[in-house]
């Protein structure tokens, strides 16, 4: 029993310590943030010695940081609602209707996960720079055609979990199959629309190449910012790092109160 | 009997509006994914399978070229370096951050306070994009490194990315650092699948701690593997913005992985139908490596 405890508290100390090792890069990041420019160059690991918020003042202005957080929002938030609607309609009648015809259908959104990017990307740009498309709701038309695959796919499994009874009692009732679906069946869906929307969050957000062919910088979201940003500052760490934690502040923040959902989200996205 | 017949028929007339009605409501849920899907994915893939025969500009193509841009391929130092640090760097990643995934997530299924925050801070790394990440580790690389090397007056770890070799591990570290807690979340889900009275019945017959591993958790957690290899492989193929942030393909293109070369190579050089024909060749690569994995982990399940 002794030794089960002693066993239990060096495995502690080892989670520990490798949790700090995890960390680190994190801590090197935000304490240069608030260095000067001498400040980092005769000190990288410590503490400032004078703490300075000039870095940050002159990153939120030069990453027009306001705008392209609204950027970031407005994208992400449009397009995942738009694949949640879209992709659940899709995942409910592809499972229902059990026709070849429908499995077909399923079988080719599951086939275009084996695409990788790359092997679309530049007939992509060149199709639709010349339907004049190259903009905001180009992007996001994008992204359900990329998005939807693997949301249809989780939402189709989901359906396992609903037995056709509930579909003849509310068509019995009269419902058809419009109001079936959005009364009965997408409420239904709750569970797995949090991870279909969470995965698709996580990936929109942080997404730098495609936004980067597609939208102009008046547009910009922040990973694009941040590159641009970056490309100005380099060797000039003080500024960089004050950008790059601003960039990952609204990530941090949001993790922080929905760890638990983020987890369980990725953990069933990746385990369907 | 002219009443029986005039049931029957309006029975069929419903039945017939019903099924309509039904396919009709089908294709209304089916065709706005189905669409963006066929214009998004399948229409620029046909597209450009298609130019990469010819001399296309990205807008216009004006001869047929047959074979020659994958004959020319097949000669380019560039596109052949890039596909072999790529594959180098895929083997490499796979081992490291399944290890340390399957490592992370035996430490916090131990039942310890500590748990749930280890999980969190593991995953983290996650929720931040690739190009970020790569920043951040550049720093770290450059500065950092330079600076405890410096410190210690250890040489190996000055001059971080400014060779192929420690760009390489530069790209190794940072991946595993951020796939490691992401394979570690799959491990666990399956982790917390297996029976406690197993694990305690393998116990009271005196199995070690490795023996449990091994013959008890092992073979139950066998579905982990098949969908984290899966997962890190494609990763590690398509790695773009880790690659950009982090070496940029430098020295001198010799850290330069095959999304990049492809991404140079029409946007930079501005070689539409040669950049196109490297990503059909990545594309088969991708899928082969891809089935080749689902087919054989599907087979070993099997078996077991």
């Amino acid at each position: 029993m002794k030794e089960k405890k002693r066993n239990k508290m060096l495995l502690q100390i080892v989670g520990i310590l490798l949790a700090l090792l995890w960390l680190s890069p994190f801590y090197l990041m935000v304490v240069n943030a608030f260095k000067t420019k001498n400040g980092i160059f005769t000190d990288v690991l410590g503490l400032p010695t004078e703490w300075t918020f000039d870095n940050f003042r002159q990153a939120f202005i030069d990453l027009d940081f306001a705008s392209s957080l609204f950027n970031s929002v407005l994208i992400s938030v449009v397009s995942v609602g738009i694949i949640i609607i879209f992709s659940s309609m899709a995942g409910y009648a592809l499972a229902r209707n059990t026709s070849k015809l429908s499995a077909g259908i399923f079988m080719i959104f599951v086939a275009a996960m084996l695409i990788p990017f790359q092997a679309v990307m530049i007939p992509l740009v060149s199709l639709f720079g010349q339907a004049d498309m190259l903009n905001r709701s180009g992007l996001i038309f994008m992204y359900l055609g990329f998005g939807s695959s693997l949301s249809i796919f989780l939402y189709h499994g989901a359906m396992t979990g609903i037995p056709k009874t509930m579909d003849e009692a509310a068509t019995i009732d009269g419902a058809n199959r419009w109001q079936l679906f959005w009364k009965i069946i997408f409420p239904m869906f709750k569970p797995i629309s949090v991870t279909v929307m969470i995965l698709n969050l996580i990936w929109i957000w942080n997404d730098f190449l495609l936004p980067s062919l597609v939208l102009s910088s008046d547009q910009a979201t922040i990973p694009l910012k941040m590159f641009f940003f970056f490309g100005q500052y380099t060797k000039q760490w003080h500024l960089a790092l004050a950008g790059l934690t601003i960039a990952i502040i609204p990530v941090i923040i949001i993790y922080f109160f929905a760890q638990k959902h983020i987890i369980k989200g990725v953990s069933e996205g990746a385990v369907k | 009997m002219n009443e029986v017949w005039f049931m029957e028929n309006i029975f069929e007339r419903v039945e017939v509006l019903v099924l309509k009605n039904r396919s009709l409501s089908f294709w209304l849920f089916v065709t706005p994914t189905l669409l963006a899907l066929g214009l998004v994915v399948f229409v620029p893939f046909i597209y450009g399978f298609i130019f990469s025969f010819t001399d296309w500009n990205g807008l216009r193509a004006t001869q047929f070229l047959g074979m020659e841009h994958y004959i020319n391929l097949f000669q380019d130092r560039e596109f052949l370096n890039s596909i072999w640090f790529t594959i180098k760097f895929a083997v490499v990643s796979i081992i490291l951050v399944n290890v340390i995934g399957l490592g992370l997530a035996l430490l916090v299924t131990q039942k310890m306070k500590s748990s749930n925050i280890l999980r969190t801070v593991f995953f983290m790394p996650n929720l931040i994009g690739g190009l970020i990440l790569g920043f951040i580790w550049q720093f770290i690389f450059i500065s950092a490194f330079d600076s405890v090397g410096s410190l210690l007056g250890i040489e190996w770890l000055q001059g971080w990315l400014s060779t192929t070799g420690t760009g390489f591990w530069g790209l190794v570290i940072l991946n595993t650092w951020q796939y490691g807690g992401y394979i570690m979340i799959i491990y666990i889900a399956y982790l917390e699948g297996v029976p406690g009275e197993l694990i305690e019945a393998a116990e009271i017959d005196g199995a070690n701690p490795f023996q449990r591993f091994w013959n008890v958790t092992f073979p139950l957690i066998a579905p982990a593997f098949t969908i984290s290899l899966f997962l890190t492989l494609s990763n590690a193929f398509k790695l773009y913005d880790q690659n950009l942030a982090l070496t940029g393909g430098g020295p001198y293109n010799s850290t330069q992985m095959v999304a990049m070369d492809i991404y140079n190579t029409a946007f930079s050089d501005y070689n539409m139908a040669y950049a196109q024909a490297k990503a059909v060749i990545f594309f088969i690569l991708v899928a082969a490596v891809a089935l080749t994995q689902v087919y054989y982990n599907k087979k070993r399940e099997v078996d077991l």
